[in-house]
């Protein structure tokens, strides 16, 4: 498995908890199979605006942004991390999440930029699977 | 237990099967794994015989129920005399679809409330609060200030039910409120009876709900405790959980041990008030999870209850039988919950609940099948009230006490569970206690270890999880109706509590915070100045901003 880019940089990538949410279980086992995977892994910690979301990817340069929420707020704040997003240029980066995400948002987030979302018993290496395969090459 | 001759007899005659029916038994049917464990990786064995069992002494290390050291239980009669509480965790939307949603479940035949608050009440914002957009009655109630702890508590009378509230950074406003409630009521303090989750240590490194610093959220914690026991005699304080440390990942054994440790920084620091351990230990109560390991769960309540008697006797000198007894609450475990095949869900929880009615619970809630998905419907949660009541009446197991003592298996891993919990207790100890063990990191890593072990024995398969990593259901629809907050919540709510801001009396309001100030500047119990402030309708958000002022914030140490 290739786990850099061509010029040979490793993945960079942005695991972040927007809003109140403090569930992290999931976003550390995410971001632990990324690195185990062989890639550069950044993990935000709890509680972060879509603002500072936003500026931590600009700040680390980040191809890859993957947003963990299980509180349901996910309709409120995933819209203005990708409105921040495309405001800062930032629009080559692939944004994707996981949580506990509705079905039926699922479509919604799609139309707004968000590339996937999984949900609840997905094997971090569908996860790895998927990123590897998608993330922008540099 | 057993006569020592007996034992050798039972030994050679062991080592005689192992030889003889054994082998032949596992030539024809190999045994399925080369190794079998438990959650916290402790091996078991194909069969437990006296052997395992052989130093224990009846008396010493079980006793009777309702005496020490309460292995059997902490009640002579236990389920005989008295079920335990059925409780289940609930709220979302505004006081009102609250208020409504516990009447529903007291129809239904539950005996005793617990409020969830939303993500803004939790983290002691007010629901106008910019971090609080889109969060509004989303995984809670909505609270604000006593108007809205009116409504949730309107036409329900405090004095016949006992409330428990997950709430920890702002417990002490919340607690506030309810005896306001309770004053407005006319229900006299002494007998107002719940529970406060008020166990701020868990959040550094389980829950991570943190507001201030490790320690001025201990301080907060330590003056409900006080308060309640000069002022509140039926209130618990406290509610030392182990719940969180378990689903944010941790083993039983961890679960068990980081609990107690808690527990014993709790008791620690409120010695330091001047008051004497039997003045409050008796009101300290505990929580933990029920997981899917049947035994090794029982097993864990078993020893837990055994562990704290021990401490509080030897460590603390407790005279009163009741400072020794673990009064716990036990939830089923949310994590074990599928979002595939979601009423599966309805078996796990009826096997996690009957671990906890075995292991002697005096409190249980039972997750809804709808776990993995959102919270609770009337529906999803009737069942799992259901499951409780089927366990109570139908299934005979609460017609004796503590049916499964002297299963040489239960016994020996009631003691296997205390033995690796004390290495954990000693190690905390060695490393000076709870907060530097927090401020290291320690439990941090412990628990974020164990989650990502968990997860690589699914995802190898070493753990079989039904509908996740095998039987799975390709293509699945999920077939049942989901509940979501109307998004009007936020709107309606943030009305309410500007209109009670240009509706009080803010000169008092003021005054009040004020007031508040200065009693934190000084260090004093808040208890009383806090009760004063919500009586004057001075909001959940406005108290927790002087005292964020005072203490500061808490900066996450981040360890993935
Ligand atoms: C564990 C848990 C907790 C623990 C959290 C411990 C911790 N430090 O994380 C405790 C007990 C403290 C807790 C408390 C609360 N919880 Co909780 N909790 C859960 C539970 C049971 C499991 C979540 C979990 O960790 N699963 C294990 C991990 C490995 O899985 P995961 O997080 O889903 O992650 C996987 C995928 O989702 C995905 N994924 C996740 N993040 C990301 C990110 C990216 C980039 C990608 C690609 C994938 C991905 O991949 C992961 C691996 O498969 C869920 C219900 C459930 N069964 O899912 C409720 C649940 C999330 N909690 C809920 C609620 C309401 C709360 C509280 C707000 C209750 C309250 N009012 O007090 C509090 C808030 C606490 C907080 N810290 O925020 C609700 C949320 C409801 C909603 N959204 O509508 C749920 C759904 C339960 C329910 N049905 O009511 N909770």
């Amino acid at each position: 498995m290739q786990n850099e880019s061509k010029s040979g940089r490793k993945i960079r990538v942005l695991i972040a908890k927007p809003g109140l949410d403090s569930h992290d279980r999931g976003a550390k086992v995410v971001a632990r199979a990324l690195r185990d995977a062989g890639m550069e892994v950044i993990y935000t910690g709890l509680r972060q605006t879509p603002e500072q979301i936003v500026e931590a990817a600009l700040q680390e340069d980040v191809d890859v942004i993957g947003l963990s929420i299980l509180s349901g707020a996910h309709m409120t704040l995933f819209p203005r991390i990708m409105e921040l997003l495309k405001e800062k240029g930032l629009t080559d980066v692939l944004v994707f999440a996981g949580g506990i995400i509705p079905e039926e948002d699922v479509s919604e987030l799609k139309k707004i930029g968000i590339k996937e979302v999984f949900g609840p018993g997905t094997p971090t290496e569908k996860i790895i699977k998927y990123v590897l395969k998608n993330a922008p090459k540099r | 237990m057993f006569d020592h001759r007996k034992i050798e007899e039972i030994t050679k005659e062991r080592e005689r099967w192992e030889k003889s029916t054994l082998p032949n038994w596992i030539k024809q049917c190999p045994e399925r794994q080369k190794e079998f464990k438990n959650h916290s990786g402790i091996t078991v064995k194909g069969l437990y015989t006296p052997e395992d069992i052989k130093d224990l002494d009846y008396m010493r290390d079980l006793g009777f129920p309702g005496e020490y050291p309460f292995t059997r239980g902490l009640h002579a009669t236990m389920y005989r005399g008295r079920l335990w509480t059925m409780r289940m965790f609930a709220g979302y939307g505004t006081a009102e679809d609250t208020n409504k949603r516990f009447k529903y479940l007291l129809s239904e035949g539950e005996t005793g409330l617990s409020t969830a608050f939303d993500y803004p009440t939790i983290m002691g914002y007010d629901s106008d609060h910019p971090m609080a957009r889109g969060e509004v009655g989303v995984c809670g109630v909505a609270v604000s200030s006593l108007r809205d702890m009116e409504i949730l508590f309107d036409g329900i009378p405090l004095d016949r039910v006992t409330t428990s509230m997950t709430i920890n950074g702002p417990a002490s406003v919340l607690l506030a409120m309810y005896v306001a409630v309770g004053d407005k009521q006319g229900v006299s303090r002494e007998k107002l009876g719940g529970t406060t989750q008020n166990d701020n240590l868990k959040e550094f490194f389980a829950q991570k709900l943190c507001i201030f610093p490790p320690k001025p959220s201990l301080k907060l914690s330590v003056d409900i405790i006080e308060y309640c026991a000069r002022h509140l005699p039926k209130w618990n304080p406290i509610s030392i959980s182990g719940y969180h440390i378990r689903e944010a990942g941790a083993t039983a054994v961890q679960e068990l041990a980081f609990t107690l440790y808690d527990g014993i920084a709790y008791v620690e620091e409120t010695l330091k008030r001047g008051l004497k351990v039997d003045d409050f230990a008796h009101r300290l109560s505990f929580f933990f999870a029920s997981h899917n390991d049947f035994f090794e769960e029982i097993a864990k309540f078993r020893a837990a209850r055994r562990l704290w008697a021990k401490i509080m006797k030897e460590r603390f000198h407790a005279k009163n039988p009741r400072s020794m007894w673990m009064r716990m609450h036990v939830q089923t475990s949310g994590c074990t919950l599928t979002a595939q095949q979601p009423l599966n869900n309805i078996v796990r929880t009826t096997i996690q609940a009957l671990a906890a009615v075995l292991g002697g619970t005096q409190s249980l809630h039972t997750n809804s099948f709808d776990e993995a998905l959102c919270l609770p419907t009337e529906e999803s949660v009737r069942v799992a009230l259901r499951t409780q009541q089927i366990i109570a009446y139908e299934s005979g197991v609460a017609n004796t006490v503590d049916p499964l003592a002297g299963s040489y298996y239960v016994e020996a891993l009631t003691n296997e569970m205390e033995e690796k919990a004390m290495e954990y207790i000693q190690k905390i100890d060695d490393m000076g206690g709870v907060i530097p063990a927090i401020e290291k990191g320690f439990f941090q890593r412990e628990i974020a270890d164990s989650a990502y072990r968990y997860q690589r024995e699914i995802e190898e398969k070493k753990r079989i999880i039904v509908g996740v990593n095998e039987y799975i259901i390709e293509g699945e629809e999920i077939p049942i109706k989901l509940l979501r907050v109307n998004p009007s919540v936020e709107k309606k709510q943030v009305e309410r509590l500007q209109k009670l801001r240009r509706e009080r009396d803010n000169r008092k309001v003021k005054e009040a915070l004020e007031k508040l100030h200065y009693t934190a500047e000084k260090g004093e119990n808040l208890m009383p100045t806090i009760i004063e402030a919500v009586k004057a309708y001075a909001t959940l958000g406005e108290i927790m901003d002087v005292l964020r002022k005072v203490y500061g914030e808490y900066k996450e140490l981040i360890i993935i």
